[in-house]
């Protein structure tokens, strides 16, 4: 399972090959004189091919269940490094291929170069080299590899997302995320020191082979924890989130999303199976922060009237899910009970990939409403569906698959998490020791999830897509390109196919969850089970084919004659548009009902006299950790550190003395 | 033999307090110069004569003596420098400082754990007393060209430890570490030029204004 060899099997080799091809897939555009278009021709064909290539790999190695580690010695650059494809990395390169080549396809219709000369070649190269630097974050086996695979992500993300960079709100969440990276990073750095003063080398452990019991792993799993959470957008460590989702082009936004954020969820898992018998509050820790997430981040989506902010929060509410996953599979390692870790880590590593399919679909919709709308404000949307019919349907699509609801892919994989949350409680030949009051508590947290997810999903769907158009456009809009349609179209399917023949992931699972959990006995067999399949394939034909049977019937019994009016419009004699529900007022009282939690913000006008002057009435939800935990604290900091401040004077001869003051210290300090 | 050695040394490091404790401009580079073509000869005395330590001192006498005070002259011509070598600390009380220095340098150098055929040689508490004298010259002159002198004293006491390597040196590294003197003299010359037009002084205390407003 476990050797070097010199030259690369197949497997490894083509993931190799499609992560170089990706890497150099934005060159050739730099070169070219002339920015009319072929650069991004030939980087989204680079880009798709790759896709290919490191996709086949990535599949070969899932289904062979092999793991392969290489030295490389890449000379003076990093000395000798070790890469490697395991099937639990293999696992997270199919969403990270099949996103990437689906963005790179859709960026022709929606960045097109012709219309953006001066940004789009700096987009795409930036876009090829991040996706190449997240398949090395998969695929390195080295701690200072994947630091630098991580600061390459990093900075490649900052520079896509900040295409747009004149607007001062995209500069600002530039900013914030660049900072908040750098936190993390900072965090790993120390996680990766730690690292290795375990094993008295950067690369990575043997999976199982450290004691969790140690102090230096406790260390080791909170620094994890504060890195790998920073980047998944754990809550407290989501701060960077919204407003880098909202202000990166929306092809970013679905990568970022879909698939940079599970590099956090990576690096746990990742870190958390070379352990063999982690401590029950490891497992427990991570579960009360995915309750926290997942709850939380639905509840902020709510109250947002971003488009692209409303997504945002829903990546931290599906972080949150798998962060739960994860949790219990930790806490059924610690208890040695094989059927909690299979069903969570197994729940946990599907929803990674459902959740990267709904949401790159979802933001990939919503590029295309902006696109159409020229406004990301869903309280200026509306009716866009009869204009942009087949977006709307494949939005719909995504929106039930994150909804959770059946037949889609969504609800599979919280099944799964729902069925070992169960089982831990229910104590069936599987009874657990510690926690099961926090699994009890999971359960109905992740019902809320569900709900309140479904209700913003029908405000987010019902504002911008049904009704009528709440103002006009100066553009007629209209329906997509090709290149944008294709895609969505794909990850719309693909959400439908997994959503009713979950059998083929779950095989292709079974070997990722089995490198992640060192000494699961059992593989493929033990999860398929656990997982009543079949049912879920019967139950998802059928309720597939009661809906449509119901909705004919509709179609047949819809009356002749009737007069088409504004939505909402409520018999008046003249309705306009205006009168409909808006986001703010659709979302109105669940917002106040979680008012402690979410504080929103009203502008309400003051109204004086009986006939009052027009006003107007806005309400919003903003970013109350960053507002309420992060800018006080930092705040506090500021003034507390500036007496230090004084260091910094710009005396050169001073600069100097420090230099010479640290050579004497260091000199007195030699042994 | 060796007592030429030594006696060159010594000089060496009565050169560092003329450089410290003089007031005009021009003198201090004079002392720079000439110091660094008594280094210059040095390794020729120390180690038998080869061709590649031939080009060794040709480079260094070169490079040292004649070169880089010509760039410093050409820069004070150019920026119209006044002569006044402006201290933050007296000169007395530089001078003070690196006689303390200089006599720290043969205490210290004496606790080192050096190879035995380097004990008890001029060598190591020269070139610590010379780098601490640069460091001086760094920290306490206000002016942006003294700056740069006070860097040419440093590379010297460098220079002095690597004498006792010469021949383990090759001569790639050396004429690195020449080139290396001379862009980094010639950047300086630049930036001098820039901070002179700029803030019409090359005071560099005046650079605190390019501070980060609070």
């Amino acid at each position: 399972m476990f050797f070097t060899s010199e030259t690369l099997s197949p497997a490894p080799l083509l993931v190799m090959a499609g992560m170089l091809l990706m890497a150099c897939s934005g060159l050739p555009g730099l070169m070219l004189a002339r920015h009319d278009g072929w650069g991004q021709k030939i980087a989204t064909l680079l880009m798709l091919v790759g896709s290919a290539t490191g996709g086949a790999g990535s599949l070969l190695t899932l289904l062979s269940a092999t793991s392969q580690r290489y030295a490389v010695d890449s000379g003076f650059l990093l000395g000798e490094t070790q890469w490697g494809v395991d099937p639990l990395s293999a696992f997270f390169l199919i969403p990270l291929f099949l996103i990437a080549g689906s963005c790179a396809l859709y960026a022709v219709g929606y960045f097109p170069e012709a219309k953006h000369p001066s940004t789009a070649p700096r987009l795409t190269f930036f876009f090829g080299l991040l996706a190449a630097s997240v398949a090395l974050v998969f695929t390195a086996r080295d701690g200072i590899l994947f630091l630098v695979a991580w600061e390459v992500m990093a900075l490649s993300s900052y520079f896509a997302m900040t295409t747009e960079d004149q607007k001062k709100e995209v500069q600002e969440a530039g900013l914030l995320f660049l900072i908040a990276a750098h936190m993390g990073t900072l965090a790993l750095f120390a996680h990766f020191s730690l690292l290795r003063g375990e094993s008295a080398t950067f690369a990575f452990p043997v999976a199982g082979t450290l004691d969790g019991a140690a102090l230096s792993a406790t260390a080791i799993f909170l620094t994890a924890v504060v890195g790998f959470g920073f980047k998944a957008g754990i809550m407290p460590f989501h701060i960077w989130l919204p407003s880098a989702h909202a202000a990166a082009p929306s092809h970013v936004s679905a990568l970022m999303s879909g698939v940079i954020i599970k590099t956090g969820i990576y690096g746990i898992v990742r870190v958390t199976s070379f352990y063999h018998l982690p401590p029950s509050w490891w497992g427990m820790t991570l579960l009360a922060l995915g309750i926290v997430s997942a709850v939380a981040g639905v509840l902020f989506a709510i109250g947002q009237h971003d488009l692209k902010r409303l997504l945002a929060y829903h990546s931290i509410e599906n972080i949150g899910i798998i962060t739960m996953g994860i949790g219990l599979a930790l806490m059924g390692r610690s208890s040695g009970k094989l059927p909690l870790e299979l069903l969570g880590m197994g729940g946990a590593l599907f929803h990674v990939l459902n959740h990267a399919i709904f949401k790159g679909l979802l933001f990939l919709g919503a590029g295309s409403v902006i696109h159409a709308a020229g406004t990301r404000e869903i309280d200026l949307m509306g009716g866009i569906a009869k204009r942009l019919p087949l977006t709307g349907l494949f939005f719909l699509v995504g929106a039930a698959a994150i909804c959770g609801l059946p037949p889609l892919n969504g609800f599979v994989s919280e099944y799964l998490i729902y069925l070992g949350l169960f089982r831990g409680v229910s104590g069936i030949g599987t009874m657990v020791t510690t926690g099961v009051p926090l699994m009890a508590l999971a359960i109905p947290a992740l019902a809320l999830v569900g709900g309140l997810a479904l209700a913003c999903f029908v405000k987010g769907y019902g504002i911008v897509f049904l009704g009528t158009p709440r103002r006009e456009v100066p553009t007629q809009p209209h329906e997509a390109g090709m290149s944008m349609l294709f895609p969505m179209g794909l990850l719309a399917l693909l959400c439908v196919l997994i959503g009713l023949f979950p059998q083929g992931v779950v095989r292709l699972l079974g070997s990722a969850v089995t490198a992640a959990l060192p000494g699961s006995r059992q593989t493929v067999t033990g999860l398929t089970a656990l997982i009543p399949l079949g049912w879920i394939t019967v139950m998802g034909l059928m309720l597939t084919l009661v809906g449509t049977v119901i909705a004919l019937l509709a179609l047949r019994r819809r009356p002749g004659g009737v007069t088409t009016t504004v939505t909402w419009g409520c018999g008046y004699l003249r309705p306009t548009p205006r009168m409909q529900y808006t986001a703010s007022s659709f979302a109105g009282m669940l917002v106040e009902l979680f008012g402690t939690l979410l504080r929103p913000r009203r502008h309400a006008p003051k109204l004086t006299g009986p006939f009052p002057a027009p006003a107007g009435f806005s309400s919003h939800v903003p970013e109350a950790v960053l507002e309420l935990l992060y800018l006080p604290i930092l705040k506090k900091g500021n003034e507390l550190l500036m007496p230090l401040r004084k260091l910094q004077h710009g005396q050169i001869p001073l600069y100097i003395l420090y230099i010479f003051v640290t050579v004497i210290v260091l000199l007195a300090l030699a042994p | 033999m060796n007592s030429l050695i030594d006696q060159l040394l010594v000089l060496v490091m009565l050169l560092n307090f003329l450089g410290l404790g003089t007031s005009r401009m021009h003198i201090a580079i004079r002392t720079v110069a000439f110091q660094g073509v008594i280094l210059g000869l040095l390794p020729g005395l120390t180690h038998t004569l080869t061709l590649h330590l031939g080009l060794i001192t040709g480079g260094i006498i070169f490079a040292k003596g004649l070169f880089i005070p010509w760039l410093l002259f050409r820069a004070m011509r150019r920026v119209e420098i006044r002569e006044e070598v402006e201290p933050f600390l007296s000169h007395t009380a530089t001078l003070l400082l690196s006689a303390l220095a200089t006599a720290l340098a043969f205490v210290f150098a004496a606790k080192l754990p050096l190879a035995p055929q380097h004990q008890g040689l001029l060598f190591v508490p020269a070139a610590i007393a010379t780098i601490i004298t640069g460091f001086l010259v760094l920290t306490t002159r206000k002016k942006a060209i003294t700056q740069v002198i006070g860097y040419l004293i440093l590379e010297n006491g460098i220079f002095i430890f690597g004498l006792l390597l010469s021949e383990a040196m090759p001569v790639m590294v050396e004429a690195g570490v020449l080139l290396d003197l001379i862009v980094g003299i010639f950047v300086m010359g630049i930036i001098i030029n820039q901070i002179s037009r700029e803030f019409s002084s090359i005071d560099t205390s005046r650079l605190t204004a390019l501070k980060e407003e609070q």
